[in-house]
């Protein structure tokens, strides 16, 4: 086995609600609905109307600069609505689904006969080839680079994240089929990165794909911080990355020749009944998985749904969908309520990094935090605590300050190409001057993009 | 709670925009987040966030500086009665007396307090108000650090002009709190001692009631503070330095000696530094630094030994004068010094440096501490872009070993 990697810096924000061991297969829900805005760099025009008849892996939209690049329903049945935003923009395409959850056929080969092309084409035309983000920049990939590598995280260090060892008991062999598709699709290496703290997990057990062990706190899970310690992204360089349960999905269409979304996800937080897992067919609706599932509250109380994790998931309603990306979904109070001389108080049950709380005395305390911004946006005073939580070799506020700036150059030297949102986010949770600092990051990333086409 | 929040509620209205105090809506807002932590949500990035935030921050530090103040105003009183001859160098620290001696303290400082929180907020609020942002939290440090470096007998008008001055001329005009370049209260004294030399010099301004008192007391107990017996040693070219009032450095480090308001109690300040490292709100690499340069040069001198100063114990440069003031509260403003750990070294380094080379060499004035830091404070963003930019340079020879 390859040396252990231990990175010291980070945290483990320990939160209640963490999912017991055990799963439930979700019956099939009503509605499913894939939101463009998952696909980061994605154009949307649709190709479907209301009421066409689809089947799993029908593409509903193309992308309006790469017509080969689609999305496709996550189910079959019929679409019942194309929700649209300001100035029209297209936020989700449902379909009302019929039950019988049956996919277009492709025609997949076994891995050793696909080439490159033929997977590419395979991938693009079912939609499964958003699974593929490239970095640097974090979005979907574009099939005509030739990636350096690939890089997979096997396990996910976020608060109340899922234990994918857990999640993919059952997933081993369409993982094995997933690792021999991506190998086809670099001329370099195919990485696994697995937590050195559970070694005997399905992750360990496959071939094909050259596994580093990572010790550490969060974001040690973060594929970017595994890439940055592996082999960081030079300027010109293109390293693609996969979810470990999307490969596995992956996997499973290579073998089948049918798409077929079903996936298990963490059900966490605070406001859950009893979080446990579920299985799923991606793009579900929320209210499908937590209807009867959340706490009662009390009147004047809400809670807050995070399609992910506390960090770096997104904000969704109970009539909305799970992400494209999300293995799991995090219940948590609203914080909308004021607290008198808060930010004097004792605040026992608070959590804070810094000793100014009592949480230090208590390491152990599983924390109940809700969604309170805890202060106001103030100009970034305090130096040297962000770093503590980022382990890479980049200096994040002179990072963020290039990209106030606008200043294209120093951004670039500074190293934007090795980081996205999630690499970030927790300086942002430890950040006394409530800075938005991962919406600045991709205000930056998307004023590269720009720049360089 | 709740009567007071339905108070707040119902004349928030008044202060929103199209409210009829529209205009103060900055000033309203300040009090509001003063009495209550506000009920805004995170909208984008991380759902939760960690407890703390600027004002318990710059709480912490107040608290750290309490120590020094609360003996600070005691030492006022003594001095006083001790130049007076009530009070002999001698007498036990009873009750009654320690009580004596923090009332007049307290009596003397909390105006200096008063004037400077009042007038530098009051700035703040102005420039919240024009700005149209919310009131930072910076001023209230900045406010009791004021005090603290002042001596007793500064004129309350000195304290007031000076503290416009720093707000304005050194924070301000840089777009307020976290853009300032120099220590705001650093500057205010500095300003004072440029402008208003006399009133911040010499060996009459540190003890209460001295410049108008007759001749023959003042024969009695020297106001002189050990920096001034420094000087004087240089200037007299004595073998020795002669301590006013037969002074020892273990007066020194508890703090009964003529002084700056907050900065003769080594042990004090250190109580104060311990809280702070603790807390985690000032950089452990800058307090160290700062203390091991000064400690090192020193010690260089001791090698050097020209002179009777020259000869003095190195580590008599940190118990003296304002260096543990200005290392442990002033030296560490995140704002002003350097913002990357290499950085904090360097520059915490030559602050200490700085500081005892001015004392040793330069007698005119004998007080480094605060000219240092300023001066370091105009080199940090050298060092940081040093320390950034080797970095860059990092990841420049990548791409270079890759391509290649």
């Amino acid at each position: 086995m390859s040396n252990v990697i231990r990175i010291k810096k980070g945290l483990d924000i320990s939160l209640e609600g963490a999912a017991t061991e055990s799963v439930m297969q979700l019956p099939t829900a009503d509605k499913y609905a894939v939101k463009p805005d998952d696909f980061k760099g994605f154009t949307p025009k649709l190709l479907v109307k209301q009421g066409d008849v689809v089947a799993a892996g029908s593409p509903l939209l193309f992308d309006k600069y790469r017509p080969e690049w689609v999305v496709t329903s996550p189910v079959s049945g019929t679409v019942s609505s194309i929700n649209r935003g300001e100035k029209r923009k297209i936020l989700e395409v449902v379909v009302t689904s019929d039950g019988k959850n049956e996919s277009k056929e492709f025609p997949v080969k076994p891995t050793r006969d696909l080439k490159k092309e033929e997977l590419t084409k395979l991938l693009l035309d079912s939609g499964l080839w958003n699974f593929i983000i490239q970095r640097p920049y974090g979005i979907v990939a574009n099939p005509e680079d030739s990636p350096k590598s690939i890089f997979i995280s096997g396990f996910d260090t976020a608060p109340l994240a899922p234990d994918m060892n857990f999640v993919l008991k059952k997933e081993g062999d369409n993982i094995q089929v997933g690792l021999e598709a991506l190998a086809k699709l670099t001329s370099g290496e195919v990485n696994l990165s697995l937590n050195a703290d559970s070694e005997t997990g399905v992750l360990n057990k496959v071939k094909g794909a050259k596994i580093h062990l990572f010790e550490g706190p969060h974001p040690t899970g973060n594929v970017g911080v595994q890439i940055n310690n592996l082999s960081p992204i030079n300027k010109g360089e293109v390293v693609w990355t996969i979810d470990i349960q999307n490969l596995a999905i992956l996997g499973r269409f290579i073998k089948t020749g049918k798409v077929d979304m079903t996936k298990t996800i963490a059900l966490t937080g605070s406001q859950i009944e009893n979080p446990q897992y579920y299985t799923i067919i991606g793009g579900a609706s929320i209210s499908s998985i937590v209807q009867g599932r959340i706490k009662p509250q009390k009147s004047g109380d809400s809670v807050r749904i995070i399609s992910g994790n506390v960090l770096t998931g997104q904000k969704v309603e109970e009539s909305g969908y799970i992400g494209f990306y999300s293995n799991q979904i995090t219940v948590i109070p609203e914080g909308d309520k004021y607290e008198m001389l808060g930010w004097i108080a004792p605040r026992f049950n608070k959590f804070s990094t810094s000793r100014s709380y009592f949480s230090w005395l208590r390491p152990k305390k599983k924390y109940d935090l809700d969604t309170n911004m805890n202060g106001g946006e103030r100009a970034l005073v305090m130096t040297g605590i962000y770093e503590k939580y980022f382990p890479m070799n980049i200096y994040p506020i002179y990072l963020l300050k290039a990209i106030m700036a606008g200043d294209i150059d120093k951004m670039e030297n500074l190293g934007i190409y090795e980081v996205i949102e999630e690499d970030i986010a927790l300086c942002e949770f430890v950040d006394p001057s409530k800075t938005e600092m991962q919406a600045i990051l991709r205000e930056g990333i998307n004023a590269m993009i720009k720049e360089l086409n | 709670m709740k009567a007071l929040r339905n108070l707040v509620d119902r004349v928030k209205p008044n202060f929103e925009k199209g409210g009829k105090f529209e205009k103060l809506h900055a000033t309203f807002d300040a009090f509001e987040t003063f009495l209550f932590v506000p009920d805004t949500v995170t909208h984008t990035g991380s759902h939760i966030r960690d407890s703390i935030d600027l004002k318990r921050t710059m709480s912490m530090v107040i608290v750290a500086l309490l120590p020094a103040l609360l003996f600070g105003m005691f030492n006022v009183g003594l001095q006083h009665y001790r130049v007076f001859g009530e009070i002999s160098v001698g007498d036990p620290y009873t009750f009654d007396l320690i009580w004596k001696c923090f009332w007049f303290g307290l009596l003397k400082v909390l105006p200096i307090i008063i004037v400077s929180y009042v007038v530098g907020l009051g700035i703040e609020f102005i420039f919240a108000q024009i700005r149209g942002h919310e009131v930072n939290e910076g001023f209230l440090v900045t406010g009791f650090l004021i005090p603290l470096v002042m001596p007793v007998e500064v004129p309350l008008w000195m304290v007031a002009v000076a503290t416009a001055f720093s707000v304005i001329i050194g924070k301000e005009v840089f777009g307020g709190t976290g853009m300032n370049i120099f220590n705001p209260a650093l500057l205010a004294r500095a300003f004072i001692f440029f402008a208003y030399t006399p009133y911040i010099s010499g060996d009459k301004v540190w003890v209460a009631g001295l410049n108008k008192a007759p001749e023959n007391i003042v024969d009695s107990y020297s106001g002189a503070t050990p920096l001034a017996d420094v000087t004087t040693t240089i200037s007299e070219g004595a073998e020795i330095v002669n301590w006013s009032n037969g002074s020892s450095p273990i007066d020194w480090i508890i703090g009964t000696i003529p002084g700056s308001i907050g900065e003769t109690s080594t042990i004090a300040i250190l109580l104060g530094a311990l809280f702070l490292l603790f807390t985690g709100v000032a950089s452990w690499r800058i307090m160290l630094s700062v203390f091991a340069g000064g400690y090192i040069m020193g010690l260089i001198f001791n090698l050097i030994g020209l002179n009777a100063i020259m000869d003095m114990p190195a580590y008599y440069h940190l118990i003296i004068g304002g260096f543990a003031f200005g290392a442990v509260f002033m030296a560490t403003d995140p704002v002003t010094g350097s913002q990357t750990n290499t950085g904090k070294w360097i520059y915490g380094f030559s602050i200490g440096v700085l500081a005892v080379l001015l004392r040793v060499l330069n007698p005119g004035y004998p007080e480094g501490m605060m000219l240092s830091i300023l001066f370091m404070n105009a080199m940090t963003p050298l060092i940081d872009h040093y320390v950034v930019q080797a970095n860059v340079n990092k990841r420049k020879k990548r791409l270079k070993t890759a391509v290649n």
